[in-house]
């Protein structure tokens, strides 16, 4: 069984070490995730990629208890839907970034938290397609 | 050139599987031209505002194919808010004398959703399960009460009231009250908000029949002044759902922008105001909003809750109808439903749930995806 990304270009794959892929606006320096052609804040076309920062802090959360609507949404569902967290990590001087969150227990506004990717389902060819995730740092580990 | 609000109507808020949105909208058409006394072909150019409904001024098929201009509006949730600004501005414009804003929609139950594309979201958002309102309105709650010290109790006390209200509301969808307790105990959704303090999706219509003011006592003896009526979407920085990232600075939302440029129109200050609607999504939506339009500072909610200051009989009376949570939410009929019970409450003829004390200032708001707000000002 093969391990796939969710998307191209949302994270570096593969990689001992993955980021987020973001961009840069060189006009005017914002940061956008994932990466965008045109500047939100000034309309620059000057968008360069740029790779975030793997660690930040909860910014916001909340939990998701229930399957969200079919399409858009191609994870588990009925009996194998498991609640996650979700919330924006804030990377410093970079951006907010809306992700899944590896718990639902615990999870306090301003903890630190790292980049880690997680299995995200199983598509019709057998792969194990992989997400980003953010999970508490003192809950980290080896893995 | 002022305008005045001299008919309401509505279709009751619900579920009805034996008509459609159409069907709805003519019922609310006709019940707001019998309330201003006039009839269809009087009508000289109408807005209309729908999600499910791609061309709303079908309704013509029921009412009557007069040839006038009459335009199709969709602008998220504060679709029906904008179908009201344009009637509104039709007037201001001199054209047209007399006019109709309609909202109609009937939605299937459960959380929206939709093509994250069409929100400028990449496909993969959608497929995670980002793109989703709920956790959303989870999320921005749940960090307000963190910043500002509100009790998830305030929001159990919130979607109580709201529900008491449309106990006492012939029209709207929920009319049983619930405790509590019961509130509090239904199944987690997104924390710390649970399933009964989430409004839902629902079908209904209402309308509005507009008028240049200084003709309005032709048609009623009773007109309601509309004082202000503002849209405003979402600048860089605002806390937005459907967002993948957000910058790192900051800024108010569009409701507070909305709010500030209706109550500087209309003259007046959050003060005057003496039956307020605020969009209720959920329990926390409604209490967020009542800081955002002005009517209190962060976090002094908790304490206007726990005294009973925004019930029917409070000081800041909010959703004397049930709001969003009692009446459900057809995205294009929600702000003239809004519009509808503040022109009742004006005219004194709210019935059971009459703000005491002949109320001569109202504020309507509504608020949603993708980053929208409209704010409404009436007076009697």
């Amino acid at each position: 069984m093969a391990r796939v990304p969710i998307a191209e270009g949302v994270f570096t794959w593969p990689s001992d070490e993955p980021r987020l892929i973001g961009s840069r606006c060189a006009a005017c320096g914002i940061v956008t995730f994932p990466a965008q052609d045109s500047c939100p804040r000034c309309a620059s076309t000057g968008m360069a990629e740029h790779l975030l920062s793997p660690r930040g802090r909860l910014w916001a959360w909340t939990t998701q208890e229930f399957p969200p609507p079919a399409p858009p949404y191609t994870g588990p569902t009925g009996k194998a839907f498991v609640p996650y967290g979700v919330g924006y990590v804030e990377l410093a001087n970079e951006v907010k970034v809306e992700t899944r969150l590896t718990t639902t227990d615990g999870l306090r506004i301003g903890m630190a938290m790292e980049l880690v990717l997680v299995p995200f389902r199983t598509d019709d060819d057998g792969n194990e397609v992989v997400t980003f995730a953010f999970r508490p740092v003192d809950a980290g580990g080896a893995g | 050139m002022d305008v005045a609000i001299v008919g309401v109507g509505l279709h009751p808020f619900g579920r009805f599987a034996d008509r459609t949105g159409i069907d709805m909208g003519a019922v609310a058409i006709r019940r707001a031209l019998a309330d201003a006394g006039v009839a269809w072909r009087d009508i000289q150019f109408a807005f209309a505002g729908s999600y499910e409904i791609d061309n709303p001024d079908a309704v013509v098929a029921f009412l009557g194919l007069t040839g006038i201009p009459f335009t199709n509006v969709y602008n998220g949730c504060a679709t029906a808010a904008s179908v009201l600004a344009l009637a509104a501005d039709t007037i201001r414009l001199g054209e047209h004398e007399l006019g109709l804003a309609v909202g109609m929609d009937k939605h299937l139950p459960g959380a929206f959703s939709s093509d994250p594309r069409l929100y400028a979201c990449p496909p993969w958002y959608g497929e995670l399960g980002h793109f989703l309102t709920p956790k959303f309105f989870g999320m921005k709650i749940n960090k307000y009460m963190h910043d500002h010290g509100i009790s998830a109790k305030t929001l159990a006390r919130v979607a109580a009231k709201n529900y008491r209200n449309g106990a006492r509301n012939p029209n709207a969808f929920r009319r049983k009250p619930l405790s509590e307790e019961e509130i509090l105990g239904s199944r987690m959704l997104s924390y710390p908000l649970t399933q009964y303090m989430f409004c839902s999706p629902d079908e209904g219509a209402a309308a509005v029949v507009v008028c240049r003011a200084d003709r309005a006592h032709r048609y009623t003896d009773k007109p309601i002044y509309l004082r202000a009526s503002v849209v405003r979407t979402r600048r860089l920085g605002a806390f937005e759902v459907h967002s993948p990232w957000l910058p790192i600075e900051e800024t108010a939302g569009p409701t507070v922008d909305a709010s500030r440029a209706a109550f500087e129109k209309a003259g007046v200050g959050p003060e005057d105001v003496e039956v307020i609607q605020l969009q209720d999504t959920d329990a926390g939506a409604e209490v967020i909003h009542l800081a955002e339009n002005g009517f209190c500072g962060d976090g002094e909610q908790e304490a206007l809750v726990a005294g009973g200051e925004l019930e029917i009989g409070g000081r800041l009376p909010v959703n004397t109808d049930g709001g969003l949570i009692a009446n459900g939410e057809p995205i294009g009929a929600s702000g003239l439903r809004q519009v509808h019970e503040v022109v009742l409450q004006l005219r004194g003829q709210a019935g059971d749930r009459q703000v005491p004390g002949d109320p001569k200032v109202s504020y309507t708001q509504l608020y949603g995806a993708p980053g929208v707000a409209g704010v409404s000002i009436l007076s009697a």
